[in-house]
């Protein structure tokens, strides 16, 4: 390279500088691929992923002067590069689990990770090195708020809002308990067994103690994602450790501050309500603001798609940062900030963002929580650990014993309101479920040591209890599931029946309570329902969307999805149709629309002319927005046979009138098809192309290019009319017969004929979008 | 207790005040003491409902019918939160229909007593005691029973594509910017989907009359009716000591 870049230094400068930048950026390419190859060879040879000492200097000759072809730099790259390679190992550590089914069905992921984090910990151990602790700033800053935010984000509103209560309860009041209960006893046993364990004091018994007390979210979400456990145990446990943060964090500081102070009074721990309440409240508070405020920006965005799903991103962090900033719980703010965004945010983003944002929130989550148990194993191997076998017993001891009392304790109170109550299975398993994980052994981390000398010892307890309740508790809650036969989760694919009668229940408790003179829950949330429509809806959506009603949008989402399915189905199948169910018996020779074979043609032939045209309009290219062509995302090699074996079939389809297919094998995949005189087509949001399509019964088809592209969208078979519109231009020739203008004349000649026949249906049959099928399959995958 | 009035427009609104607007805030303590104790307990054994419940039910009773025996169609005007909700017209006509009284009788009647009110309401109650799961299934029954007798308003054992329509259209009637042929296009929806689930298969030829109630059955197994369609108003521990004020 420098050979050639000699003789190239000749007059033109600003050749040369052009030159010169190209090779050096290939030489850093090259270094960094060379670096980076043999760093995780060794990354994943034996563990050392850090500290890969590359001093070695370059290999390239070391004559006097001579322009240093290869040379490196690796501190340059250092941090980015060490980062990446950590989230690479996690990921990779991810892969390989579920490359073996046997091995994730049996240990939860959660372990396994701790078990390669202390593998990986104990490597870089041997190598002499100091293995890297997962440090608090990072923890806090960087690893939680993806999850806590895909958490709050996909939040199951409906189960969460009729549980508040339950969830409260445990959360407040369970989590006091268990911190007094604990620190207390505690304490006592100290200062009972004496020796070096006389020293740890009453705050530092508490503290402690409202540390070890708080269930983790991270750990939870872990584990209850394999044990697919109902739907209220579920977010019983789940919401409890999301709601707990408040009381941590104020147990935390109120401690702390005393620890500092020395003397505690009882306005100190009237302060320390208010607080809780300010902490709290104001977590929400903050949340609530950002979330308003990101759903009113996201009004805006139809013009900037590709950035939207940033907004919720940002403004979520922004949440989180901003409650921190007070010591408010960040953990709260989040979820109310994707909480109230949510609704709005995906009325106006378009479904491709939409997609993004899930996939975002979902590959962060997984990912900082894949490094976070990795952590959680190399920094057990890395802490400053000193063992005391009574307090770590104890610790165990109580924490088991608070939460066992705690949980029956409330549930009798909590049952004595309930509707339905929590039986002992439940308990047992909201009890059992009590994880505890990264966020108390970050809590402790943080601990100043000079006002807690017995840091050390807490830290080694605090990450014996965590490797207790995941390693045990953990591996064990799915057979004692199963042997206890508790209620799994139910398959919630929705049908459109259960929205509607869910609906209509809705309203008429509402009108019920009305008529008793009674306000209750039914009353408020109708309320709260109408000032949302009639005011929030207005300035936070735009477009006619904002009128939307919630059944519609999930007809419409419901739709999308039918269309979508109907790929696997192949519609192969053909069970019940429109006909069936039409009030009026319609007469026999509507019933079996006929359609001559050379009409047929004429359609497909204008179909595809128009196709064409769509195509070509659709080549211009911009970076910065998203073209809804999925024709080129379809264009793949599909040979002659193929086409015409579509062909045949489409032939067969064609003739019939409104089908619904199903796999018999899949009764609960929801798929039907509508009569299309009365049909509104999924929109995506108002940017995307294709957003309606409607035809009438009497076919006035307006032919424009949405609908086509829709059409080619929908029909399975005209995957391959892709190519076909290409191929049958040269095969028949006079297939390209022209414009839209003309598109209008051919139509009219049909016209007459079709008074009769069900054309629309043929068209507007709804069939795959290979690439959106697969979300969708991932969609529902991570819904459920 | 006190029963809170709502507005008083909208008491004064009721098309055929019977009587003068009586001061309603006096007839709360002493109702015919002695004579209705008897009649409640005997109400109470039927329906099922506590003795504290009825009273408090009939004090909102007698707010409605301004102190008439009977309760009629427009008396439900004064309730004026009603007049917001889409299904106002069915929750209403539920109180006039003979199917929900448990008389095994069919039609409209013009105007109900105290009685078929509270028949209407324990369709509403909260089971007192602990249920076995055959107990359930029978809630269940009913509580599902009461739903479809509000669809199914001809009384024909089916609900038809026709009220279904009707229904749908009734849900989503708040929206004004609606054209009404998306909600036709939810409603066939749903009901092809319905007919998709119960029958199965079906020849071109063969016609799908409506929903029977085991179908309706069918299509709501997901849900869980019997917790669901609750007031608490009618559970009389703490929380309805506060409820009337």
């Amino acid at each position: 390279m420098s050979a050639l870049l000699r003789p190239a230094g000749g007059p033109h400068r600003s050749l040369v500088r052009r030159w010169s930048l190209l090779v050096a950026v290939l030489i850093l390419s090259v270094m960094a691929s060379y670096v980076s190859a043999s760093v995780v060879r060794t990354g994943q040879g034996n563990g050392t992923t850090t500290r890969t000492d590359s001093k070695t200097n370059g290999t390239s000759h070391h004559t006097k002067k001579a322009f240093p072809v290869l040379s490196i730099n690796y501190d340059y790259v250092r941090m980015p590069f060490e980062i990446s390679l950590w989230i690479l190992l996690a990921s990779l550590m991810k892969l390989g689990f579920h490359l073996v089914p046997r091995l994730s069905g049996v240990v939860p992921e959660s372990c396994l990770l701790i078990v390669v984090g202390l593998l990986v910990g104990g490597l870089i151990k041997l190598m002499g090195e100091n293995p890297p602790v997962l440090d608090s700033k990072l923890f806090f800053l960087c690893l939680l708020p993806p999850i806590i935010l895909d958490a709050g984000y996909f939040l199951p509103i409906r189960p969460f809002t009729e549980n508040t209560g339950t969830i409260l309860m445990f959360a407040v009041v369970g989590t006091l308990w268990n911190a007094f209960f604990v620190g207390l006893i505690l304490y006592g046993v100290c200062q009972a067994t004496g020796g070096e364990l006389r020293e740890v004091g009453l705050l530092a018994c508490l503290i402690f103690g409202s540390i070890v007390s708080a269930v983790d979210p991270v750990a939870v979400l872990a584990v209850f994602e394999d044990i697919q456990i109902n739907e209220l145990l579920h977010i019983i446990v789940f919401g409890e450790s999301l709601l707990n943060d408040a009381v941590t964090v104020v147990l935390y500081h109120l401690f702390e501050e005393f620890a500092n102070a020395g003397t505690v009074t009882l306005v100190d721990a009237c302060l320390g309500v208010a607080c809780f309440l300010v902490v709290s409240l104001g977590g929400i508070l903050v949340g609530a603001i950002y979330g308003v405020l990101g759903a009113f920006t996201s009004r805006f965005t139809s013009h900037t798609r590709v950035i939207e799903p940033l907004f919720v991103f940002l403004y979520s962090y922004m949440a989180y940062l901003s409650a921190e900033v007070f010591h408010l719980s960040g953990i709260m703010s989040l979820i109310s900030c994707g909480v109230v965004m949510r609704p709005y945010v995906e009325a106006n983003v378009s479904h491709k963002s939409y997609t993004t944002i899930k996939y975002f929130l979902k590959m962060w989550s997984s990912v900082s929580e894949t490094l976070i148990f990795i952590f959680l194993g190399v920094s057990t191997v890395a802490g400053p650990h000193s063992w005391n076998w009574t307090f770590i017993i104890v610790t165990i001891f109580l924490c088991l014993l608070s939460r066992v009392l705690g949980v029956v304790g409330l549930t009798l109170v909590i049952n004595r309101f309930r509707i339905v109550k929590l039986t002992g299975k439940d308990q047992f398993i909201v009890a059992y479920g009590g994880l505890r994980g990264a966020i108390a052994f970050s809590l402790v981390f943080l601990l100043p040591e000079d006002h807690f000398p017995m840091k050390n010892m807490f830290l080694t307890a605090i990450i014996t209890v965590v490797f207790f309740t995941v390693f045990v508790q953990g591996m064990t809650i799915r057979p004692l599931v199963e042997l206890l036969a508790v209620k799994r989760k139910k398959d919630t694919k929705s049908s459109i029946n259960e929205e509607i009668h869910i609906q209509f229940l809705d309203h008429l408790l509402t009108g019920i309570e009305d008529v008793c003179g009674h306000y209750g829950h039914h009353h408020w949330k109708d309320k709260l329902s109408r000032f949302n429509k009639s005011y929030v809806k207005r300035w936070l959506i735009a477009g006619e969307r904002s009128m939307e009603p919630q059944l519609i949008s999930f007809y419409h989402k419901l739709e999308l999805r039918q269309a979508l399915t109907l790929l696997e189905g192949g519609g192969a199948a053909v069970n019940v149709s429109m006909q069936n169910i039409q009030p009026r018996r319609p007469s026999p020779e509507r019933l079996i629309p006929h359609m001559p074979k050379g009409r047929e043609e004429e359609i497909r032939k204008i179909l595809r002319t128009n196709l064409q045209n769509t195509r070509q309009r659709l080549r211009s290219y911009s970076r910065h927005t998203l073209f809804e062509d999925p024709l080129e995302e379809e264009e793949e090699d599909y040979s002659e046979v193929q086409m015409r074996k579509k062909r045949v079939e489409m032939h067969r389809r064609m003739s019939h009138y409104l089908t619904v297919p199903a796999k018999p094998q899949t009764p609960p995949a929801r798929r039907v098809r509508f009569e299309s005189d009365n049909q509104v087509f999924g929109s995506t949001p108002t940017s995307t192309p294709s957003s309606r399509f409607q035809v009438s019964l009497v076919p006035s088809i307006q032919v424009s290019r949405a609908p086509i592209a829709r059409m080619e969208q929908m029909s399975q078979e005209s995957v391959s009319l892709v190519d076909e519109s290409s191929q049958q231009q040269d095969s028949e020739g006079k297939g390209a017969s022209g414009s839209d203008g003309s598109l209008g004349a051919e139509l009219s000649v049909i016209r007459g004929e079709m008074d009769n026949l069900r054309l629309p249906r043929c068209f507007s049959d709804p069939g795959p979008n290979k690439i959106e099928e697969e979300d969708e399959d991932e969609e529902e995958h991570f819904m459920s | 207790m006190v029963i809170r009035t709502d507005s008083p427009v909208a008491a004064a609104a009721s098309p055929t005040p019977r009587d003068t607007l009586c001061p309603i805030l006096s007839l709360a303590n002493n109702m015919g003491a002695s004579q209705s104790e008897h009649e409640f307990k005997d109400l109470a054994e039927r329906t099922g409902f506590s003795l504290d419940q009825i009273k408090n039910l009939h004090q909102r009773f007698k707010w409605l019918t301004n102190h008439q025996e009977t309760l009629r169609q427009e008396d439900f005007e004064k309730v004026s939160h009603l007049s917001l909700n889409p299904i106002k017209g069915q929750i209403v006509k539920a109180f006039f229909d003979k199917r929900n009284f448990g008389k095994h009788e069919v039609g409209l009647v013009e105007e109900i007593g105290f009685e078929e009110f509270l028949m209407v309401m324990s369709h509403f109650k909260l089971p007192n005691k602990k249920l076995t799961d055959e107990d359930t299934e029978d809630v269940r029954t009913e509580k599902l029973r009461f739903l479809f007798n509000m669809h199914d308003t001809d009384n024909d054992g089916t609900i038809t594509l026709e009220e279904y329509r009707h229904l749908v259209e009734k849900l989503l009637s708040t929206c004004e910017t609606l054209e009404q042929d998306t909600s036709l296009a939810i409603a066939d929806a749903a009901m092809l989907e319905v007919a998709r689930i119960t029958v199965g298969h079906m020849e071109p030829h063969e016609v799908y009359e409506g929903i029977t109630f085991e179908q309706f059955q069918q299509i709501l197994k997901g849900v869980q009716i019997e917790t669901k369609m609750n007031v608490r108003f009618l559970q009389m521990d703490t929380t309805t000591m506060r409820c009337g004020k």
